[in-house]
């Protein structure tokens, strides 16, 4: 594989991406008010009910609000990974996808583009939510709005890389509807997103052991810490190590000799 | 030289044998008609050749590299328009173009100038900034066979191109094809089943039931069956009526 061919190549997937995002408004649209719904709506009313002992990184008792924004923007990396798999399981249907996997390059970087295009994509309207979240009074550091990228990074890595896997297991779009059931939302929900540990603790312990076993939780977790300018290593070796073990099975579940794709047969 | 060499390749989906030994081959610079009804093995066999399928048995060779040992090289020397429209709805046909390109590693300057070449042989150069959700079928056709060529490959392969064409589309797509094959020496392998779509100085191969049944000169099937037709020969080399 020639360097400068396979940078052509991912600055090609990257354009892509980012044409077919930005002509998408309503999606994009929609990928930005579902956070503001759950920090103008359901922190507003969680904030009257749901009290917060010193859980850190923060320091001090801190509004539902302030802890809820890491858990919102990781959903936002979540719910943009969950979009992209989705996306390549229409590619796949469509047809477009052969033309991806058809390309004079090895799959796995063909892959690799593809989820790093994805992910880059998928930055800026994360960004955008932690800026405007400062009209509800959380207001990290500035520096912590630089910190916390490669957290997010590595974070929506993955969350797409997860989500690649997904797609590779997917034979039509009908089953994202159980996709969306059985693996987003219980993933969001037993997880640090919306509560502290200790918090689901106190509901009961099975739920807080799933929960600390979540790697969406470590998603979170490594992008609180970030954000306050702190470093959680423990999150990040889980993000990364997620990362590596979902990115090996997409690539095996791609691979034209072992993959779902090969032994399901096309259309004649 | 060859420009493909099939070789006893065979394929199935868990019980189902869908090729069984196929082998045959596209000389460069040839026009290669796969003839063969829905389900034959068409598709399979190019998912084979451009390795979206891993084949077990057999070999896939393009200009003597094989597809199994070495893919880049060989998907490097191709084009190939998939029976399935594989454009990109939401792009233009230009950025369908360029996209191409840049999987193929070509640079910006020669990716723009190469679409506007190709696009304009294909008489669909005044559609490049629309989307191609707004082309008719055939033009979303040309802009597929334009977007095949944009790498420059050796060996072109369309499967049933010209399905969802009307008939003079049809006649258009096939004549450009043709007049690529003369004027560049590209070999082309076309899958179809309209056997219209063949002509005297082709190459013909038959396949049934995931076999090869006949290969050879298109003006030679009928006089080596005994028959008046290439239509007389592939219905009693398919059993078709």
């Amino acid at each position: 594989m020639k360097v400068d061919h396979a940078l052509r190549a991912l600055d090609g997937i990257l354009r892509r991406e980012m044409l077919r995002s930005l002509r998408q408004r309503a999606r994009l649209f929609s990928a930005m008010v579902r956070p503001l719904v759950w920090l103008a709506i359901f922190a507003a009313g969680f904030r009257s009910v749901l009290g917060l002992s010193i859980t850190p990184p923060y320091q001090t008792y801190v509004l539902y609000e302030v802890y809820v924004v890491p858990g919102l923007a990781a959903m936002m990396l979540l719910f943009h990974a969950m979009a992209s798999s989705l996306a390549m399981v229409y590619d796949r249907e469509m047809g477009s996808m052969r033309l991806l996997l058809t390309a004079p390059l090895p799959r796995w970087y063909l892959l690799a583009a593809r989820l790093l295009a994805s992910v880059i994509v998928g930055l800026p309207l994360v960004y955008l939510f932690l800026f405007v979240a400062r009209f509800w009074d959380v207001r990290p550091p500035i520096l912590g709005y630089v910190a916390v990228f490669p957290a997010l990074v590595l974070s929506g890595l993955m969350l797409g890389a997860f989500g690649l896997l997904v797609s590779s297991m997917s034979t039509q779009m009908e089953n994202f509807a159980g996709v969306m059931n059985f693996v987003i939302f219980p993933m969001f929900f037993a997880s640090t997103a919306l509560y502290p540990i200790w918090r689901l603790a106190e509901a009961g312990p099975l739920l807080a052991t799933i929960a600390a076993w979540n790697p969406f939780s470590s998603a979170v977790e490594l992008i609180r810490f970030a954000l306050y300018l702190r470093f959680d290593m423990v999150s990040m070796l889980v993000v990364v190590a997620c990362l590596v073990a979902f990115f090996l099975a997409a690539v095996a579940g791609y691979d034209p000799g072992r993959g779902l794709w090969s032994r399901r047969g096309g259309e004649g | 030289m060859n420009a493909l060499a099939i070789e006893n390749l065979s394929h199935s989906f868990g019980s189902r044998q869908v090729l069984q030994n196929v082998s045959f081959t596209v000389a460069e610079g040839r026009m290669c008609i796969l003839l063969g009804r829905n389900g034959a093995g068409k598709t399979t066999l190019f998912s084979l050749i451009t390795g979206l399928y891993y084949a077990r048995t057999g070999l896939v060779r393009v200009f003597d590299m094989a597809m199994q040992a070495n893919p880049s090289a060989a998907l490097a020397q191709m084009g190939v328009v998939f029976q399935l429209p594989t454009l990109d709805l939401d792009l233009t046909a230009g950025e369908n173009l360029r996209y191409h390109a840049a999987l193929h590693g070509l640079p910006t300057d020669l990716s723009k100038a190469r679409s506007r070449e190709e696009l304009s042989r294909l008489e669909v150069l005044d559609r490049i900034d629309d989307r191609t959700r707004a082309l008719s079928g055939g033009q979303r056709r040309r802009v597929e066979i334009a977007r095949a060529l944009m790498h420059g490959p050796r060996l072109l392969l369309l499967d049933e191109p010209t399905t969802g064409l009307d008939v003079p589309g049809r006649r258009a797509l096939e004549q450009h094809v043709r007049d690529l094959c003369r004027e560049r020496g590209i070999a082309v392998l076309w899958a179809t089943h309209f056997l219209e779509e063949v002509a005297a100085d082709d190459d013909v191969v038959v396949l049934d039931r995931g076999r090869v049944c006949w290969t050879g000169p298109a003006d030679r099937i009928a006089p080596e069956l005994g028959v008046g037709s290439v239509a007389e020969a592939f219905a009693l080399l398919t059993g078709s009526p």
